[in-house]
């Protein structure tokens, strides 16, 4: 049992692999993290406009991207887009994905927080003489996002795991590390590694979101 | 032929598209099949937990928390190779349906484990008392006082964290489930056409998007009013 899961030697030979792969998908992290922010906030803005011409779309658009699974999406533009000429490389085709599916998402999530700010603060901005582009930045964006930030750090967190599926586009993220790291030694070690480093990675935040969720379900 | 009669040819063909349509179904049973036995035992699981949490045994609500913990901060990917690669090592070789089937039981577990738990303790602690001094049992308390009242607080979140986790479904291709994806890329890779993948893209759809609209009715349904 040991020595096909916990295996010292095999996490010292595996080590240098199964690091690197850690560096990637932190890298991954800090790129697709802004990337859905960004998605997120465009379509957030583009809804807070009420027209109906503007809203249905964006509601389409956001429930497909949460009827479509991440890797579905990944998937096609990875293996989908060559035959249209159109060759990618997973690495390009991940931060497309991830800017689309998690776009969705944090808009929704955003939209969510705009909401909750009154529109008379818009309207007691825009009489004090801000522009509208100032009023959303300095008045609304702010207390939007302190409004739903359990929900936007939870987001965040199931896109950094979500940034596992990057090894299958082969891009060579901790899990990928891993799982060749795995071939090469025939053992189950370097995954049991890699499970443990998301563990060490995301629990202090699984630990804080679950108290934030507490205490605003507690509340109501 | 013009572009669009090329793009039609390689990504809407017909004849492909007729040929690989079984395939495709079949794909959609087992999406299905899997989909319905992660949401049930999933949801069970957690409430059966939550519900043992709300005894307040400490050493079993540590194991509980642990556990919860462990797969709220491991990718559903992470579990699912784990599950299928390494436990063979140990002498256990599960199927890919059987690995994917229980990875995503254990993380819907653990997801509403948390929400059904915030929900049970967001019942005020004077209701306990009242219904248990009224001679209602401990049982009876939870069944017909707090659970009520719990579980339509959970409802919302509950409901979009589910569908998120079935989507997930698809990671079972990973370990050659042979559901939508799984069919679809290999009728890809036998036709050499893109064709059977946009047919699994418009079955994920078809699924799916009646889900997170009624999702989204759930969710406005069941608001509580603030």
């Amino acid at each position: 049992m040991i020595e096909s899961f916990f295996n010292p030697e095999i996490v010292a030979a595996s080590w240098p692999i199964v690091r690197a792969g850690l560096r990637n998908t932190i890298l991954l992290s800090l790129l697709v993290v802004p990337l859905g922010l960004l998605g997120g906030l465009i379509l957030a803005l583009l809804a807070s406009a009420k027209a109906p011409i503007v809203r249905w779309p964006l509601m389409a658009w956001v429930d497909f991207f949460r009827a479509f699974p991440p890797l579905v999406l990944l998937i096609l533009l990875f293996a989908g887009l060559p035959f249209a000429g159109l060759e990618l490389g997973g690495f390009v085709c991940v931060a497309i994905a991830f800017f689309l599916n998690t776009g969705a998402y944090y808009g929704e999530i955003l939209r969510a927080g705009i909401e909750s700010v009154p529109f008379g603060q818009v309207e007691a901005a825009r009489s004090t003489g801000l522009s509208r582009l100032q009023t959303t930045a300095y008045v609304v964006l702010p207390q939007a996002v302190r409004n739903v930030l359990p929900d936007l750090l939870s987001n965040t967190l199931e896109v950094v795991k979500l940034t596992s599926l990057g090894s299958v586009v082969a891009v060579p993220e901790l899990l990928y590390q891993a799982r060749q790291a795995q071939s090469l030694t025939y053992n189950a070690t370097p995954i049991v590694v890699a499970a443990v480093i998301y563990f060490v990675l995301l629990w202090p935040v699984v630990r804080l979101l679950s108290r934030l969720e507490n205490r605003a379900l507690a509340a109501r | 032929m013009s572009r669009w009669d090329r793009f039609v040819e390689t990504f809407l063909n017909g004849t492909v598209m007729w040929k690989y349509l079984p395939d495709i179904l079949s794909g959609v049973v087992v999406t299905i099949e899997l989909a319905v036995l992660v949401v049930i035992t999933g949801l069970t699981a957690g409430l059966v937990l939550a519900l043992l949490r709300s005894l307040a045994i400490r050493p079993i609500n540590a194991v509980i928390v642990l556990i919860v913990d462990c797969f709220r901060s491991l990718p559903p990917l992470v579990v699912i190779v784990l599950i299928y690669f390494g436990l063979p090592s140990a002498g256990i070789s599960p199927s890919g349906f059987v690995s994917t089937w229980l990875s995503l039981a254990l993380v819907l577990m653990s997801f509403s484990e948390e929400i059904f738990w915030a929900g049970i303790t967001s019942v005020a602690r004077g209701q306990w008392e009242a219904a248990r001094s009224t001679g209602l049992t401990f049982g009876q308390t939870l069944l017909h006082v707090v659970l009520p009242q719990a579980l339509r607080l959970t409802i919302p979140p509950l409901t979009n964290r589910t569908i998120a986790i079935t989507k997930g479904t698809a990671l079972g291709t990973v370990v050659a489930v042979t559901e939508i994806l799984g069919q679809a890329s290999s009728a890809m890779s036998n036709s050499y056409n893109p064709s059977p993948l946009m047919m699994g893209a418009a079955a994920y759809l078809v699924l799916f998007f009646p889900v997170v609209v009624v999702g989204r009715w759930i969710e406005t349904r069941f608001a509580w009013k603030r």
